[in-house]
């Protein structure tokens, strides 16, 4: 057997679970003998295990089971007592077939593990009626054999494992601890070691764990959790002192101080960590079973296993995350005849990617099955009535998408004991954003959808906007915001009433507004000019917050708001800011709700703004940028991110500059040079760039300035030809050129377009994208 | 004869005492967080040590004018089950040890909310010190007698 089929990569996996439950098992028989139920169970398993060993033809194993088998009968039908030698009997027969079980998935075969050592132990036992004799010869021969006669026996590879597997044999009281302990490494090592050996030190890192590891109280990590937060606000504080100070000793000292108080920060929350492959491991089994079941061929990818994330949201993940592969399975990839019919392989890959971007996890389900058709989802929502043909025909491709995560929304054409209820998608969305995270679906049709979960690293610690209404400060979870929107007041940048409800055309489409001071009751602060607005999104709805002032992005520790404020239904919880005041930190699907009250009359005012433009639909959404002299309108969707570089961050590659952003390698693209223009940034500090993303790939547009945001109809365009330009236009009463981004991209990166970029495809606004004014 | 001691306190010059077992600690702080929407009684957040702990308007929880938050506030801080949560009041007084033989149950002419926080009186030396109950002066929810 060159590679683990199938059916004995599932044995594994199961015989593993089992072989837990078995260590936990036979510990409690021993405080009740008597126990017909745990005794029928641990019969039960081993009978399995017995009978699908004979069936791969692994006799060791099965010969094994089989005298363990009969000891137990014995037990089970009463004719035999259970003595606590009888328990080290068969806590060491146990300990053998897990043995044989990593050998098995190590090296794809039994090996040389010796087996006829506790075969008599066990026939002894049976034999014997377990006379005290036997027992004191039993246990220290135990030990001395299994650790002997593995080792010659498993040379190579196996040794490691051989030799640790023997520990709890001794004693059996830890088994249960070690049974449970390396649980997860146990079982997804198992699952997902596709080739035998592959990892000789599996068994190594198990011992290892077992061994130097010890069972904390969460409670008291929340504790040191909170101390550490307090910390680093007194580290905060005390380098502000620092640095007014002048004395050079103290600035010394205080530098170390901010470094071992980060460094304590850090150690301290990855005691909370744990590997998201912690919930992975789970997942080839279920999407095994699930595809075998409706008949499709699917291959599970995974990356980034080792990715970790707080324990108390891994476990508020894992539903959503499951639910999220099955329907991939179930909807997503098609049937193999459907695929080869599409031109694709008849197995379909799904892929599971787990990384860290700006302070989140991201965790994405891709599939490379039909993708999800806007149009379909569009004509579902009409036929429901859920939307107007009017409102979807103004939705982005984008909102129209994120429809699926509707309550009772489901395109399935057949509905399946999987999926297709409608119930589950909105399910996943009010998980994820209960632990502040945020759930979003790209899907290209024909090629496949992706689901991405964004999760904050940890419940204690997020980053948060913080802004000022009236004399406070609130603190809004970022995940939440959308962009940043300022208005003077003046050229459109103003509050509109429609029927009573507050509302701000966002590039041309009505934003409901709540403002935050009426919400909390407090006297009316800011007016309608010179304020700011937090666009949000939650539960499915954008709205925009209108505050005074935006003071800060910060990581900010979140405390638990006393009960008493339950009622209130505003505050997600409190934080301790830099000055060390307290501040809350506002709950941004209550405020949705409220923003939900107006949605008819904000929808009735869009209408009318719809029918007087005469659905003139070439509305352009133009980021304009300055370059020397020159204003390059870019068209926004195109758009991921506006980054300010300071200039060290450029560096050559060859010919070609790059900057180094979130892991990757940027090709710079200097507009000014595609321009043939002076640019005025050359001598600048740092240098504003816009980023492109598609696909993970990402150019950099390094422009002198940003300018702003506008909303056009491109109409009046003259083509001049300049290379890299579409032409030019008059936008807000000045000439401005049309990049055409795709030529200007593959004069920076020949390769762009190699896997056939597609630019009208929907972008991720990342969405924490500032747009000033 | 059995005596207990009682951390007291004034506020509208009255004294009030509280078991000094209920009591974590005493202190004087100046910046409150006001919470919008909250019952009235509540002061506002503050932080002790990292803590975000609530202060209740003892003011207000007798019925009175809330306490304007101009300068610091003393805070009694008191322990109850599910957390700690602080009194304002206007003056901090003594320890008192005090015997159960000068207690008294509360006279029946009070009335009004106070009457709801008050288990009973101790007879000092020509004053009176009413004795509070923790768990109801703490309680703020919407809805408990003090809510106009």
């Amino acid at each position: 057997m060159e590679e683990l089929g199938d059916i004995v990569q599932e044995f594994l996996v199961e015989s593993h679970e089992n072989l837990d439950q078995l260590d936990r098992d036979l510990v409690a028989l021993e405080q009740e003998p008597g126990s017909r139920e745990l005794l029928s169970s641990i019969f039960r398993t081993i009978h399995t295990i017995k009978g699908t060993s004979g069936f791969l033809a692994f006799n060791r194993l099965e010969r094994v089971t089989h005298v363990g088998e009969n000891l137990l009968a014995r037990l089970r039908d009463g004719t035999q007592v259970m003595t606590p030698e009888t328990t080290n009997t068969l806590l060491r027969m146990v300990d053998v077939v897990r043995t044989l079980l990593t050998t098995i998935e190590e090296t794809s075969a039994e090996g040389e593990v010796d087996v006829d050592g506790v075969i008599e132990a066990v026939t002894a036992c049976i034999e014997g009626g377990s006379p005290a004799a036997p027992a004191a010869k039993a246990e220290p021969a135990a030990k001395a054999e299994s650790a002997a006669k593995a080792e010659p026996a498993a040379k190579a590879e196996p040794a490691p494992a051989a030799k640790a597997e023997p520990a709890p044999v001794a004693e059996p009281a830890p088994a249960v601890e070690v049974g449970t302990v390396p649980a997860p490494v146990a079982p997804a090592a198992a699952a997902e070691e596709d080739h035998a050996g592959a990892e000789p030190g599996v068994g190594q890192t198990r011992r290892s764990i077992a061994e130097s590891s010890i069972r904390v109280d969460v409670d008291l990590l929340d504790k040191l959790m909170n101390l550490v937060g307090e910390l680093v606000l007194t580290r905060n504080q005390m380098l502000r002192a620092v640095t007014a100070s002048s004395d050079p000793a103290l600035a010394r000292t205080g530098q170390r101080l901010n470094l071992i108080t980060s460094e304590l920060q850090e150690s301290v929350m990855k005691t909370r960590m744990q590997a998201i492959d912690h919930l992975w491991s789970k997942l080839p089994r279920v999407v095994r079973d699930l595809s075998s079941s409706v008949g499709k061929q699917v291959r599970l990818a995974m990356e980034g296993r080792e990715t970790e994330l707080d324990r108390s949201l891994l476990e508020a993940v894992k539903d959503p995350l499951t639910h999220l592969v099955r329907n991939a399975v179930d909807h997503g990839i098609e049937s193999p005849a459907d695929r080869r019919a599409a031109g694709k392989p008849a197995e379909g890959v799904l892929t599971l990617r787990a990384y860290h971007e700006g302070g989140h996890v991201i965790v994405e389900v891709a599939d490379d099955g039909k993708g999800i058709d806007p149009a379909r989802i569009a004509e579902v929502a009409i036929k429901r009535g859920l939307l107007t043909r009017d409102q979807v025909a103004h939705m982005e491709r984008r909102e129209i998408l994120n429809l699926v995560f509707k309550a009772g929304f489901s395109t399935a054409e057949k509905v399946t004991n999987v999926s297709g209820r409608g119930v589950g998608m909105d399910v996943v969305k009010t998980n994820i954003e209960r632990i502040g995270g945020a759930v979003d679906v790209e899907s290209t049709l024909g090629e496949g959808t992706t689901w991405r979960l964004t999760i904050p690293l940890t419940l204690a610690i997020i980053q948060a906007l913080t802004v000022e209404c009236g004399t406070e400060r609130y603190a809004i979870p970022q995940v939440a915001v959308h962009e940043l929107v300022y208005l003077d007041g003046q050229n459109g940048r103003v509050i509109e009433h429609a029927m009573g409800a507050q509302v701000y055309r966002l590039r041309g489409k009505l934003l409901p507004l709540v403002r935050l001071d009426e919400t909390l009751g407090l006297p009316d602060s800011s007016g309608d000019r010179d304020v700011y607005v937090a666009v949000l999104q939650a539960e499915g709805r954008k709205f925009g917050l209108v505050v005074d002032r935006v003071l800060n992005t910060e990581e900010v520790v979140v405390k638990a708001l006393s009960s008493r404020f339950k009622e209130i239904g505003m505050y997600a919880g409190a934080t301790l800011l830099g000055d060390g005041r307290v501040a809350l930190i506002l709950d941004v699907p209550s405020l949705a709700r409220r923003a939900h009250l107006n949605v008819g009359a904000v929808d009735r005012a869009q209408a009318e703004i719809d029918a007087t433009k005469g659905g003139n639909d070439n509305v352009d959404r133009l980021l304009i940028a300055g370059v020397g002299e020159r204003r390059v309108a870019i068209p926004l969707d195109m758009v991921t991110r506006l980054e300010e570089f300071p200039l060290e961050r450029f560096e050559r590659v060859g010919a070609r500059e790059v900057v180094q952003y979130r892991d990757q390698i940027l090709p710079v693209l200097r507009l000014a040079q595609l321009l043939g223009v002076y640019s005025d940034t050359e001598q600048a500090a740092s240098v504003p760039v816009v980023v492109y993303t598609e696909r993970g790939r990402s150019v950099a547009l390094a422009v002198d300035r940003i300018v702003d945001i506008v909303e056009d109809v491109v109409g009046a365009q003259r083509d001049f030809g300049d290379d890299g330009l579409m032409g030019s236009a008059v936008i807000q009463a000045r000439v401005t050129e049309l990049l055409d981004v795709r030529r200007a991209i593959m004069a920076a990166d020949p390769r762009f377009d190699a896997e056939g970029v597609d630019t009208d495809g929907g972008l991720d606004l990342d969405p924490t994208m500032m747009v000033g004014a | 004869m059995a005596s207990r001691q009682y951390a007291t306190f004034e506020v509208a010059d009255q004294l009030f005492g509280l078991e000094v077992a209920m009591v974590q600690e005493v202190l004087s702080f100046h910046e409150y967080t006001p919470v919008p929407l909250a019952p009235r009684s509540v002061g506002g957040l503050f932080n002790l040590r990292g803590q975000v702990i609530a202060a209740v308007d003892l003011r207000v929880q007798l019925g009175l004018q809330p306490r304007d938050f101009e300068g610091p506030a003393m805070n009694v801080i008191v322990r109850t089950p599910d957390e700690s949560v602080s009194l304002l009041v206007d003056r901090i007084g003594e320890v008192v040890e005090l015997d159960d033989e000068t207690f008294e149950p509360p006279p029946d002419t009070l009335t009004g909310p106070s009457r709801e926080l008050i288990t009973g009186a101790f007879k000092l030396d020509g004053r009176l010190m009413l004795a509070l109950d923790t768990g109801r002066a703490v309680q703020t929810s919407i809805g408990s007698a003090v809510e106009d």
